[in-house]
């Protein structure tokens, strides 16, 4: 049955938590049973529930901007094919590049607050968006194209009809990496340079040694990040297998 | 160079020249932004004056060590896993969500528990860059063909032989692919961690210098870091290019 | 004289202009070529003797460098002109869409109404065999299936020229043999002309009512050769001894052509 082998893996980790837990103890790691209750606990304080307000407003409108952006630059250079030639290798290296050593640049032109974290997570989802953008619109099967000639489609019906729906495979795995770089680089910022949000947080219980909170935010984090992930992933799958 | 190397070339030497005249003319402060002239020739006269070498050796030590273990690890892993299907499939659900896991959010209980040395930071490098690597193995040793495996044992090679002269070529381009990642995400591991929190290295230095308001130094080490990473990533790009290209044949 | 030809073509020619790395590329021509309305012609020739490069032309895919091309009368110049269908080598069926959708794409393009639709393609599901597959996916359907999606998709608009580019290119021996019966049927049914590329001689033989024979690039025509089947004609006809006949002729003039293309080819190595 499909549920039973991500059932077991989780099992698996609870369990190595739990036992790694016994031979490190409470001042190096904190129980997978403490840490949920920490967890239910923060989820239930206004002041906690602030700071998740705090990293979603950012992650979300930077996942946005992300996107429009992403989509734009990836079409255009996907349409027109030297500009694709000429600009894809600067977008490859942009996409391996430590896009956080441009934080500190981003904090000087937005100053702190919220700006800069929307911008911190844009800049890591736009690169991979545009890459798979450009792809899908590069790899069109070319009898597409000369199928829309040969029925005598319009531009506009050639594009709405067949070079989006064609393309929309690919140009959904790039929004999956892509939103989940976008949180990556919203909860660095967050722990870079911020007084506010999840990240911060994450930092505040590491300087206070409280192991409990320290995991449980952690363990929101993965959870939020990896359901998201898998829900993206099973339309991404489903999309591919249809073609 | 091909004619599109030369507008790509135009087309970044006409993007640096457009900072330059903002620059220059003051439409961006150099509160905001250095001309990009000033900043080559501060990097070439900081790293020369030497203040920084120590750091620039931690940080590219730490990512070396990163990058060997990952890969190490990674190859070792996924040759493993390869080996064993049944165990593969339940971990499925991993690979495929691993990247998508913050992973710096491990960095506070990395530092709570291995203290605040360079530990941690070669943690994350390695936690970052070892997945890439072990997803590349299996997938270069599930490309070797049945057919030639089969070859293998009608001509009676044991495991160790039939592994060196069958799976391995057929396996070393992913497995290059996957050393390629591991590089990438190495340097951005070990950085980004050096950003977050620590006491030493290249990116503690961008902090520092960002924090105090030097300009001057931030930006120097910026560029510094990104050139050499993109030499390092372009260098391996364009060696896996040929690789794959001699074996289209 | 007969009624004026459905198809003319007269010293049409395909030269490639020279780019940055290569030279300039005669591929095609000069072609003359008549096809009679309702006729079905067959081309072969060698690998790279430009046989797509002369369905592209006249498809209205691409212009002629030199010579005119008319359909109906009306020149065709690197546009599809009204009433002309392709059914290309590779699969372009659609696969975001399930196969009725698929047949009815083109003709609700055209402007077909709902019921209007929905009849036409329902009687090409059935003329074609895939009524029970109507609600499928491209995706669980076989080569020789999706192939039949899009000959329907092109019959469901009642095309006067069908060309046809190395359609069962891709299927096994026993599946050519019975896409072409369907596609006699087809031909019968639609009384349009068709033109049809293979490099499959005993196809050619056996389908068409003339074979046009291509010399090595640049392609032109060596011979014209009419197979005098009756129109009402199977694969049976494979077993008569004038097929037989046919199919040789056939050889003798392609072998060696067939031999100057591939010392091409390995000339170019």
């Amino acid at each position: 049955m499909k549920w039973r082998d991500p059932l077991l893996l989780i099992a698996v980790v609870v369990g190595l938590w739990q036992l790694l837990y016994l031979y490190a103890g409470d001042s190096a790691l904190s129980s997978p049973v403490t840490t949920a209750r920490t967890l239910a606990i923060m989820l239930q304080d206004p002041r906690f529930l602030v700071h998740v307000r705090e990293t979603l407003l950012a992650f979300l409108q930077g996942f946005l901007i992300a996107v429009l952006i992403g989509l734009a630059i990836g079409f255009a250079l996907g349409a027109h094919a030297f500009s694709g030639e000429v600009g894809e290798p600067i977008l490859v290296a942009l996409y391996s590049i430590p896009k956080v050593t441009l934080y500190p640049i981003i904090l000087l032109i937005f100053g702190i607050g919220m700006p800069a974290k929307v911008a911190f997570g844009a800049i890591q989802g736009i690169v991979p968006i545009a890459l798979f953008a450009m792809n899908a619109i590069r790899n069109l099967n070319p009898v597409y194209a000369r199928t829309a000639r040969v029925l005598r489609l319009s531009p506009v019906a050639w594009t709405k009809e067949l070079l989006l729906p064609a393309a929309l495979p690919e140009v959904i795995t790039g929004i999956r990496v892509g939103f989940s770089l976008t949180l990556i680089g919203t909860l660095l910022g967050e722990m870079f340079g911020a007084q506010r949000g999840l990240g911060y947080l994450l930092m505040q219980a590491m300087g206070l040694h409280h192991m409990p909170r320290l995991m449980a935010l952690t363990l929101l984090l993965v959870l939020f990040a990896a359901t998201v992930n898998a829900l993206l992933l099973a339309l991404d799958r489903r999309l591919h297998e249809r073609g | 160079m091909s004619r599109v190397g030369r507008i790509r070339v135009l087309v970044l030497l006409g993007a640096v020249a457009t900072l330059e005249a903002l620059c220059r003319t003051g439409v961006i402060s150099s509160f905001t932004l250095i001309a990009p002239s000033t900043i080559v020739v501060s990097t070439v006269e900081i790293l020369a004056s030497g203040r920084f070498t120590a750091d620039i050796v931690v940080t590219l030590r730490n990512v070396a060590a990163a990058i060997l273990t990952a890969m190490i690890g990674g190859v070792a892993i996924g040759t493993l896993l390869h080996g064993l299907p049944a165990t593969r499939r339940v971990l499925e659900p991993l690979f495929a969500t691993y990247y998508a896991i913050p992973v710096y959010a491990f960095y506070p209980l990395l530092i709570v528990v291995f203290g605040l040395g360079d530990l941690p930071q070669i943690a994350i490098g390695f936690l970052l860059a070892v997945m890439a690597v072990v997803i590349n193995t299996m997938n270069g040793l599930d490309r070797v063909p049945a057919v030639l495996l089969k070859a293998a044992r009608v001509q009676r090679l044991g495991p160790l032989a039939t592994a060196w002269s069958m799976r391995l070529p057929y396996a070393a381009p992913y497995v290059f692919t996957g050393f390629k990642l591991c590089v990438a995400y190495s340097f951005v591991g070990v950085i980004g961690a050096e950003f977050i929190t620590s006491s030493r290295g290249i990116g503690y230095e961008i902090a520092f210098a960002y924090n105090n308001f030097d300009n001057r130094v931030m930006y120097a080490l910026i560029f510094f870091i990104l050139a050499v990473v993109t030499l390092v990533n372009m260098s391996l790009y364009a060696w896996e290019r040929r690789l794959l290209a001699r074996r289209q044949r | 004289m007969a009624s004026p030809a459905h198809v003319l073509l007269r010293g049409v020619t395909r030269i490639y202009p020279a780019r940055a790395g290569r030279p300039e590329l005669h591929a095609l021509g000069p072609i003359d070529l008549d096809l009679a309305e309702g006729e079905f012609f067959a081309v072969v020739g060698p690998s790279g003797c430009g046989k797509s490069t002369l369905l592209e032309l006249i498809a209205g895919l691409a212009a002629p460098s030199a010579g005119e091309a008319t359909f109906e009368g009306r020149a065709i110049n690197g546009r599809v002109p009204d009433g002309v269908g392709v059914v290309f080598q590779e699969d372009a069926s659609f696969p975001w869409l399930n196969v009725f959708d698929n047949i009815a794409f083109g003709l609700r393009h055209a402007g077909g109404g709902a019921t209007e639709v929905r009849s036409r393609v329902d009687y090409a599901l059935e003329f074609m065999g895939l009524k029970e597959f109507a609600g499928a996916y491209p995706a669980q359907l076989s080569g020789g299936m999706r192939q039949r999606v899009c000959i329907a998709r092109t019959l469901v608009l009642k095309p006067r020229l069908i060309l046809l580019d190395e359609p069962f290119g891709a299927l096994d021996q026993q599946t050519r043999l019975l896409m072409g019966d369907e596609l006699l049927r087809l031909w019968r049914e639609t009384r349009a002309t068709i033109l049809l590329i293979t490099h499959a001689l005993d196809e050619a033989a056996m389908l068409a009512d003339r074979v046009g024979v291509m010399s090595a690039r640049p392609g032109r025509f060596l011979d014209v050769v009419s197979t005098g089947w009756p129109r009402e004609r199977d694969s049976r006809i494979v077993s008569s001894s004038a097929f037989g006949g046919l199919t040789s002729r056939l050889w003798t003039l392609l072998r060696a052509e067939s031999l100057r293309s591939l010392g091409h080819a390995a000339g170019q190595g």
